[in-house]
């Protein structure tokens, strides 16, 4: 993994090779692992180590006509690609058509002026992550393949480790460095007619406990075994934390000034009115202690925390630099509240704009929290979903998603989950979804497969629509 | 890149490997797409790595790296046998590969203009032009377009003996208009949503679609949606378009075929298959004129699944996959073949790029045309009472593939055998096999099309890649319809 010093002398070596008026290079290195599982054999095990270098050159920012932009990429270091990549930016902003809305690179003291308490950095490198190996995992691999032998199951999952870092340096004099780790183990485990899975994310791999999980979806496969087909129509649903993080993911996309600005988003003409139910609330916080990732954006601005939602109103928006300028100057300024650079952009140029990345909800207020288990034993009757799958959006306005039920649905009856269900389709608005909870519990790291990770309570909603069952 | 292959090969067999496969790819990528009038992306990227998979102590291990150096490709080579090693902590058979012959080859896609040699601003113009067209249109609030291009060239090398070297040129293009009004989002994509159309083509590709020629009427159909009735909901008959029709074989057919997901492999991510072993060749799959091979050959087509040698040596290939309606072939690899006792890979082994490992894809998986001729109109005409949709807007199926639900961005009201009323936010769903058994009508060879599918995700970690379909429009009895706005009520 490259060190900070090596990435700013490649930065150096690439001002000196180009002639354009501002450079700015974003680069990433790392390597990671995965070893992979099913039925109970170690199937495949692969690592990487990996560099990328993605260089943006802009000319003529602030000129009449308008600036241009554009950006290239290797994965190559040697000082004739650090060369002709310089040249392949170059040739490429040469080309491009003027654009009166270009921002030149942020300079340092802009960047400042974003920073939150503690100045915009976190921790999130571990040394005992970064030095797990293939031995190691094939060892915690075993403890899981032994739950499933006990139980008489098959299991299928992963066990994946990385260490990276990412860099942004500009010619302004922005640098911008985060080191990370990540560990991963998902499980899940197969029984003849059913099915449980786990999964969990972290930066400290001491965080994970791989048996345990091994444990929890064992005992969901069995305990759902010979399900029972249901009828579809409107249940009380308790949502486990990933099922929530399934479905509530694709939403937050459209929490952006471009997005509004594009009027693509379902807040468009929705902005300050009481959309959701008085217990959402929703941050974006990468500085949350149970949160990852870098907490500066695409152009090294400063990532600030972000209310989305207030108690069912919508707050915040995510704006890039460039969305913030175009939204001041757009009709919708007046509707939206505060504007500015959030420290949400993507790299420039690019199709989104900007997104918030590291969503936290917050949990049901002191007192009245509910565990999964307590959610269960108060409800007459209902299903339990421990993850969703296959989502997908029908309607972009009324955030009606569909998908399926997973490894893992019960029927809950009197107070009990009684048994396992048929998985079930589903197609149901986003937006009645969360003004129909009925509770909600602790706020925790969740990992999905249909999201990125978030920190979600698992949930019970009345009125979940269920359209079709399918045959397992 | 021989020398570079055999430090692999060599280092690999010295550390204890009984099998080794080295892939170098130098791969070269250009992005371009606009937003309502500004450049959405503009860049260009090239990678080059090699990535090395082992079998050592009867297990596979896979390392990759971009240094390729002498001593970096060597110490990749020792770390896949070290990872193999440690893979046979966890195993409960030897890894076996079914035989192939080793092969000395060069390929190269076929293409007639270089996409690379085109000036990037006839792209940016025509992209501009199309954006600008599109938002001639009154009510359309946002323009998207895109066009994409790839070169890929691989070198393969085997401890079989196995020397081949492949050369792939990928063009894409599409764009889409919105419109948003009142209480309502609505989009029509040409020439298919999610970037348009693709294949294994130079720019000519980008000439024969006509982008610009269909933008102006493309936007005007996503303004009128708005005031088009809304699909119904009940059983209907339906008739798909070729572009929805080919995302039907993606997810109901290629994914399900794929022998892997049968196996239980990719039972985590996902998801296994309904398609078990006992049903290859019992399973009434389809109706009898339901014909569907995965036909990796360069006489195929152009498509995004077309190769002369899969990622582990292996030659490209037709297999036929349901045969007038019954299931007769799997997707498989040459430790999945073993697996069932087949006597040979059905080459379909891909990776996505050199830092992961191949893993079962599908290649060209396609309906075969009708033999009488029959053009859309006739089979319109043909149609008393049903509904056409046309071009993808989302798609969603389970796990093991039985149970799928698609929306569309138009429909088309058939009434007594003539289009009517466009109708709008169509969807439908059911179960693949009853779906593929009510099909009772397909258009001839003049409607069918290749389609490309460039974004097909599978694995761990996960990998994206492309796949051809190859579709004409067909008609199915009795479908449930509309079931999708329920979760509105």
């Amino acid at each position: 993994m490259l060190t900070r010093d090596q990435a700013s002398a490649i930065f150096a070596k690439l001002r000196k090779y180009s002639s354009a008026d501002e450079v700015e290079l974003l680069i990433s290195s790392g390597r990671s692992a995965l070893t992979r599982f099913a039925n109970n054999t170690i199937h495949q095990n692969v690592s990487e180590e990996s560099h990328a270098l993605s260089l943006r050159v802009s000319i003529d920012v602030g000129s009449a006509q308008g600036g241009r932009t554009a950006r290239a990429s290797t994965n190559k270091l040697d000082d004739d690609s650090l060369r002709r990549l310089a040249q392949t930016a170059e040739t490429l902003v040469r080309l491009q058509q003027p654009d009166p809305e270009l921002l030149a690179m942020p300079t340092p003291r802009e960047v400042v002026e974003g920073e939150v308490d503690g100045g915009g950095t976190v921790q999130r490198h571990v040394q005992r992550t970064a030095r797990i190996d293939a031995p190691d995992r094939a060892e915690a691999v075993a403890r899981i393949v032994d739950v499933a032998n006990r139980n008489e199951l098959a299991s299928a999952g992963i066990y994946a480790t990385s260490e990276f870092a990412e860099g942004l340096f500009n010619s302004g004099g922005v640098a911008k460095w985060h080191e990370q780790t990540s560990a991963e183990v998902s499980v899940t485990m197969i029984g003849d007619t059913s099915s449980g899975w786990q999964k969990a994310n972290a930066p400290d791999v001491a965080t994970l406990n791989p048996a345990k999980m091994a444990e929890i979806a064992a005992e969901k496969a069995r305990k759902s075994a010979n399900p029972r087909e249901l009828e579809p129509g409107k249940y009380s649903v308790i949502l486990e934390p990933s099922a929530v993080l399934d479905i509530v993911g694709s939403m937050f996309w459209d929490f952006s000034g471009s997005a509004l600005l594009e009027q693509r988003s379902f807040l468009n003409d929705r902005l300050g009115t009481h959309l959701f139910g008085d217990n959402i609330t929703v941050e974006d916080d990468v500085y949350h202690p149970l949160q990852t990732g870098t907490p500066f954006d695409g152009e090294g601005m400063t990532r600030q925390r972000l209310k989305l939602i207030d108690k069912g109103v919508v707050q915040d928006l995510a704006y890039s630099r460039r969305a913030a300028m175009k939204m001041r100057r757009s009709e919708l300024a007046e509707k939206v509240g505060r504007v500015g650079p959030t420290g949400h952009g993507f790299m420039l140029p690019n199709e989104m704009g900007e997104a918030p990345l590291n969503i936290v909800f917050a949990g049901a207020p002191s007192g009245s929290s509910q565990t999964v288990e307590q959610m269960i034993a108060s409800t007459e009757r209902g299903i339990l979903v421990t993850r969703l799958w296959y989502i997908r959006e029908v309607d972009p306005y009324e955030k009606i998603l569909t998908g399926m039920t997973r490894d893992g649905t019960f029927l809950v009856e009197n107070g009990k989950a009684q048994c396992g269900v048929r998985n079930l389709r589903f197609n149901q608005s986003l937006v009645n979804m969360l003004r129909n909870v009925e509770a909600l519990g602790e706020a925790v790291r969740a990992s999905g497969e249909e999201s990125i990770d978030m920190v979600v309570p698992p949930m019970r909603v009345r009125e979940f629509t269920f359209t079709e069952t399918t045959k397992f | 890149m021989k020398e570079i292959g055999s430090w692999a090969l060599d280092t690999a067999k010295l550390r204890g490997a009984t099998h080794a496969e080295a892939r170098i790819v130098d791969e070269r990528k250009r992005a371009l797409a606009t937003r309502s009038g500004h450049i959405g992306s503009a860049s260009d990227s090239e990678s080059l790595g090699i990535g090395i998979r082992v079998i050592a102590d009867g297990s596979f291990g896979f390392a990759a790296t971009d240094d390729l150096t002498r001593k970096g490709v060597q110490n990749c080579a020792s770390q896949a046998v070290q990872i193999a090693r440690a893979s046979a902590r966890v195993k409960s058979a030897e890894q076996f590969l079914a035989p192939e012959q080793p092969h000395i080859a060069e390929w190269a896609s076929p293409y007639r203009i270089d996409p690379f040699g085109v000036p990037l601003e006839k792209n940016l113009d025509l992209l501009f032009a199309i954006d600008a067209e599109m938002r001639r249109v009154k009510g359309v609030t946002l323009a998207e377009t895109s066009m994409n291009f790839r070169r890929y060239e691989q070198w393969f090398f085997s401890s079989e003996g196995s020397a081949i070297h492949q050369t792939f040129i990928t063009s894409g293009a599409g764009y889409a208009a919105h419109s948003f009004a009142g209480a309502e989002i609505q989009k029509r994509s040409y020439p298919n949503s999610y970037g348009g159309q693709y294949q294994n083509k130079g720019y000519e590709l980008i000439e024969e679609l006509q982008l610009l020629d269909h933008a102006g009427a493309i936007a005007e159909q996503a303004v009128a949606l708005h005031s088009a009735d809304r699909c119904p909901q009940g059983k209907f008959n339906v008739i798909l378009a070729s572009d929805q029709l080919s995302l039907q074989i993606h997810e109901s057919v290629g994914h399900p075929i794929e022998l892997d997901r049968v196996l239980g492999m990719e039972a985590n991510f996902a998801g296994t298959s309904f398609l078990t072993l006992d049903k290859l060749r019992t399973l009434k799959y389809g109706s009898d004129i339901v014909n569907i091979v995965a036909d990796a050959t360069e006489s195929h087509g152009p498509g995004l699944g077309t190769f002369a040698y899969d990622d582990e040596g292996v030659a490209a290939q037709c297999t036929p996959i349901i045969t007038n309606g019954l299931f007769t072939g799997y997707l498989t690899s040459r430790d999945t073949a073993a697996a069932i006792g087949a006597a040979c890979s059905g080459g379909c082994l891909r990776a996505e790029g050199w830092n992961r490992l191949p893993i079962v894809r599908m290649t060209n998986i396609s309906i075969l045309p009708g033999e009488s001729p029959l053009s859309l109109e006739q089979l319109i005409a043909s149609t008393d009472h049903g509904i056409l949709m046309e071009t993808n807007r989302s798609w969603s199926i389970d796990d093991k593939r039985y149970n799928f639900q698609f929306s569309c961005e138009v429909g088309w009201e058939i009434v007594n055998g003539q289009r009517r009323r466009m109708l709008k936010n169509p969807s439908y769903s059911g179960i693949s096999t009853e779906f593929w058994n009510s099909m009772d009508a397909i258009c001839s060879r003049d409607e069918w099309k290749l389609w490309g599918t460039p974004n097909c995700g599978k694995g761990q970690p996960q990998q994206v890649i492309g796949t051809g379909h190859g579709a004409a429009p067909a008609r199915f009895r009795g479908v449930a319809v509309g079931a999708a706005y329920k979760g509105s009520e």
